[in-house]
C-alpha cells in the first residue's frame, strides 16, 4: 500500500490551512511530520484518514482514489495526543474493539489481543478500566487498538508529547521496533526535531501549510533548503543573522568579521543570511579559524544535564548549546567562538546557498559520525 | 436569633467540655443542619401529620401528632378510582414525556455539541427562551391546536404540551454533558470501524449515563409539578392528580384528610426519582448549565 497526495488543499473559514501539498509514502516507510504547532500537521494527518476532506486535491491508496471515501471503509488506525480510550470498556475490550467490528472469531481475537498486549507491555492490565491506568498505559492501550488491526496507515498526532520523559524515551524506542517488522505507513507528527531525529525514516518538515522538505530524517536534517527548515530542524533554533561577503572578508551584522575562507570564497560579493547551529558555538576555541566574539549573558537556561546559553552583544544574539551545566551570572562579560568553517549560508529569500562541508554528520540513526563530504 | 442559638449553644458545648469533659452529641454545624432541616422539614410533617387525622381533628385545634390515627384517608384514595386515576393519569403522562423529550434532546444535543451550521448559536439560545416564556401563553393555542385534532383529553397531549419547556431543557443539559466527551472519542470509533448508531448505543450513552439520569430527573419533576397546562388539556380521561385534588372542595366544605394524604403521596414519585439519581445530580449542575 502506499499514500499519494496530490495537490492537497485544504480551506476552513477562509483561511488556509494546507497548502498544495503533495507527498508519497512508500509502503513499510516511517514518516515523520515535523512542524510547530499549527503547522498544519494534525489537518494534513486528518485528511490522510479521511476524518475530514480537502477543499481540493486528492488522496490516492495504491493508485485508487479514496478522497471522498469515509474514514469507516479505509483501513487505517490513529493514536492522539490525547489518550483517547472507550472509557466504558475495559482494556481487554479496548484493544479487541476493532477486531470484534471485523467480525473475527473469537480464538483469533484473543490470541491477537493477548499478543499486542505483550508487545506493549500492558498484558497484566487487561481487565482493568482505561482511566484506573497511569497516563503511560492509557496511551499504550491506544496505541495497541491502533497497531492491532492490520491497517494500511497508522497515524500517530503526537502520541508522546503527554507522557514524562522518561515514558517518552522509552516508548519512542519501542515504536522503531515495532515498525521494522510491519508492512504499514506510519506517519507520525512531531513538533520535536530530536524525536525525528531519533525515529529515523522519512521527515517532511512543514510550515505554515505547505510542506517545504522532504527526504530522509537525517538527509533533511543535515542538508535544510531553506533558513525556515533549518530553525525548524533545529533545537534550540538555529542562530541566524544578516551579513554581507566582500572581495577578502565576512561581516556579520554590519559589526563582526572574519577574513573569508575558503568555504564560503564561492559565494561572491553580496548580502546574505547566515546562520550557525546553537551547538556548534562554543566557550573555547576549538580550531585555529574559531571567530571570537565578546558577549554578555542574557540567561543560562539549565535543561537537564544541558545548557542553553542565551547570550548577546549590540549587534548579535546568540544561543549555545552545551553539554554539562554551566553556571553564569546575568550580564556576565563572556566569549564564545563561532567555527567559521559551520556556517549556514542562506540568500536573502531564504534559500540554501551553502552547507558546511567540513560538518559531522548526523547519520540514520541519530548518531554523529566523522565529517562526510557532500557535493 | 439562629445565630445566637448557634453561639449559645457552642459555648455550652465548650463550657461542658472545659469542666466535665462530656462532649455534645453534634457539632455545630450539625446543630445548624439539624436546626434548618426542622424548619424545611416542619410542613411537610404538618402535611404528614394531618393526612393521619380525622376531618374533626384537622378543625377542631393543635395537636402536634394524630390523637385519632387513622388510614381512612389513605384509604378513600386507593379505593376511589377517580383519585389513584389521577395518579395513574400523572405518572403515566409524565413517564412518557420524559421519554420523548430524552428522545427528542438526544440527537439535537449531539448536533449542537458535535457540528457547527448556520446560526447554531442562536438556534442553541432560543431553545432556552422557550423556558423563559410563561406557560400560560401557550394555554390558548394548546388548547385550541389539540381540540382541533383530537388530541384532548388524551395522555400525550400532556406529554406533548410539557415538551415546550422539557426538551429545551434536555437539550441544554445533554449537551453540556456531550461537550465534556472528547470528539475524538467519536473519531476513533469511526476509525475502528462502528457505525454511527453502533457508536452511538454502545460507547456514546455510556459515557453520558449520568447526565442522561439528571436530564430525565429534571424532565420528570417539572412534568410532574406543572398544573395549569396539564388540567387545561384534560377534563376526564387524562385527568392528573393536581385536578383530582381539587375535587375535595365542595359544598359541605373541604376534606382536609384526603387532600393531605393525597399530598403525602404526590410527594413520593418525587422522592424515589430523587434517590435513583442523587449520586448524578450534583455533576449535573455543575456540567448541566442548569
Amino acid at each position: 500500500m502506499s499514500l499519494t497526495l496530490e495537490k492537497i488543499t485544504k480551506v476552513v473559514d477562509g483561511e488556509l490551512h494546507i497548502n498544495d501539498v503533495n507527498l508519497n509514502f512508500e509502503p513499510g516507510s516511517f514518516n515523520v511530520l515535523l512542524g510547530r504547532t499549527l503547522a498544519g500537521k494534525t489537518t494534513l494527518m486528518r485528511l490522510m484518514a479521511g476524518l475530514e476532506k480537502p477543499t481540493s486535491g486528492r488522496v490516492l491508496m495504491n493508485g485508487a482514489d479514496m478522497t471522498g471515501v469515509p474514514v469507516r471503509q479505509r483501513n487505517v488506525s490513529m493514536v492522539y495526543q490525547q489518550f483517547i480510550n472507550y472509557p466504558n470498556l475495559s482494556v481487554y475490550d479496548n484493544i479487541a474493539s476493532p477486531l470484534r467490528l471485523a467480525g473475527d472469531d473469537k480464538q483469533t481475537i484473543d490470541r491477537k489481543v493477548r499478543e499486542t498486549a505483550e508487545i506493549l507491555r500492558i498484558e497484566n492490565f487487561l481487565t482493568r478500566m482505561p482511566l484506573e491506568l497511569s497516563g503511560g498505559q492509557q496511551q499504550r492501550t491506544a496505541m495497541a487498538r491502533a497497531l492491532i488491526k492490520d491497517a494500511d496507515l497508522i497515524l500517530f498526532d503526537e502520541p508522546l508529547v503527554n507522557l514524562d520523559y522518561k515514558l517518552r524515551e522509552e516508548l519512542r524506542q519501542e515504536m522503531r521496533e515495532l515498525f521494522k517488522v510491519r508492512n504499514t505507513i506510519a506517519v507520525y507528527a512531531t513538533t520535536e526535531p530530536n524525536e525525528a531525529l531519533a525515529l529515523g525514516g522519512t521527515t517532511t518538515v512543514l510550515h505554515e501549510g505547505r510542506s517545504i522538505q522532504y527526504g530522509e530524517t537525517a538527509e533533511v536534517y543535515n542538508f535544510p533548503d531553506t533558513v525556515a527548515c533549518a530553525e525548524l530542524f533545529s533545537e534550540p533554533p538555529l542562530n541566524l543573522t544578516k551579513g554581507e561577503i566582500s572581495d577578502s572578508e565576512v561581516t556579520l551584522d554590519q559589526a563582526t568579521h572574519f577574513p573569508l575562507n575558503a568555504d564560503l570564497a564561492g559565494l561572491g560579493r553580496g548580502n546574505y543570511i547566515f546562520g550557525v547551529r546553537p551547538s556548534h558555538l562554543a566557550l573555547f576555541p576549538v580550531n585555529e579559524d574559531d571567530l571570537e566574539i565578546s558577549v554578555r549573558v542574557e540567561l543560562a537556561e539549565i535543561s537537564g544535564s544541558e545548557t542553553f546559553l542565551h547570550v548577546r552583544n549590540k549587534h548579535l544574539s546568540l544561543v549555545l548549546h552545551l553539554t554539562g551545566i554551566y553556571q553564569y551570572e546575568v550580564d556576565a562579560s563572556i566569549k564564545v567562538y563561532m567555527p567559521t568553517h559551520k556556517i549556514f549560508v542562506f540568500d536573502e529569500d531564504g534559500k540554501i546557498l551553502k552547507v558546511p562541508t567540513r560538518l559531522p554528520i548526523v547519520n540514520q540513526a541519530g548518531q554523529i559520525s566523522g565529517g562526510v563530504q557532500h557535493g | 436569633m439562629s445565630t445566637k442559638t448557634l453561639n449559645s449553644s457552642n459555648d455550652f458545648a465548650q463550657a461542658a467540655k472545659k469542666n466535665k469533659g462530656i462532649a455534645l452529641p453534634f457539632t455545630k454545624g450539625q446543630f445548624g443542619m439539624v436546626c434548618y432541616l426542622l424548619f424545611v422539614l416542619v410542613p411537610i410533617y404538618w402535611l404528614l401529620n394531618m393526612s393521619f387525622k380525622t376531618n374533626q381533628e384537622i378543625l377542631g385545634g393543635l395537636s402536634l401528632f394524630p390523637q385519632n390515627f387513622t388510614l381512612d384517608n389513605y384509604r378513600v384514595i386507593f379505593t376511589d378510582p377517580t383519585w389513584y386515576n389521577g395518579y395513574l393519569n400523572s405518572i403515566y403522562y409524565v413517564s412518557l414525556n420524559t421519554v420523548i423529550s430524552l428522545l427528542v434532546a438526544l440527537p439535537a444535543a449531539y448536533a449542537f455539541s458535535r457540528y457547527k451550521f448556520v446560526g447554531d448559536k442562536h438556534l442553541f439560545f432560543w431553545l432556552l427562551t422557550n423556558r423563559m416564556s410563561p406557560p400560560a401563553v401557550f394555554l390558548l393555542p394548546f388548547f385550541q391546536l389539540y381540540s382541533s385534532v383530537g388530541l384532548f383529553d388524551t395522555h400525550i397531549a400532556v406529554a406533548l404540551a410539557h415538551c415546550l419547556f422539557n426538551v429545551p431543557l434536555a437539550v441544554w443539559i445533554l449537551e453540556g454533558f456531550m461537550s465534556g466527551v472528547p470528539k475524538e472519542i467519536d473519531e476513533t470509533a469511526y476509525i475502528d470501524g462502528y457505525s454511527f448508531p453502533h457508536f452511538f448505543a454502545k460507547i456514546f450513552l455510556p459515557m453520558i449515563r449520568s447526565g442522561i439520569g439528571v436530564t430525565a430527573f429534571f424532565c420528570f419533576m417539572f412534568s410532574w409539578v406543572e398544573l395549569l397546562l396539564a388540567r387545561t388539556l384534560t377534563s376526564i380521561d387524562a385527568k392528573p392528580i393536581g385536578a383530582v385534588m381539587t375535587r375535595t372542595i365542595t359544598a359541605s366544605g373541604v376534606d382536609w384528610g384526603v387532600l393531605a394524604a393525597a399530598g403525602c403521596l404526590t410527594i413520593v414519585p418525587g422522592v424515589l426519582v430523587i434517590w435513583f439519581v442523587r449520586n448524578h445530580v450534583a455533576k449535573g449542575f455543575a456540567l448541566g448549565r442548569v
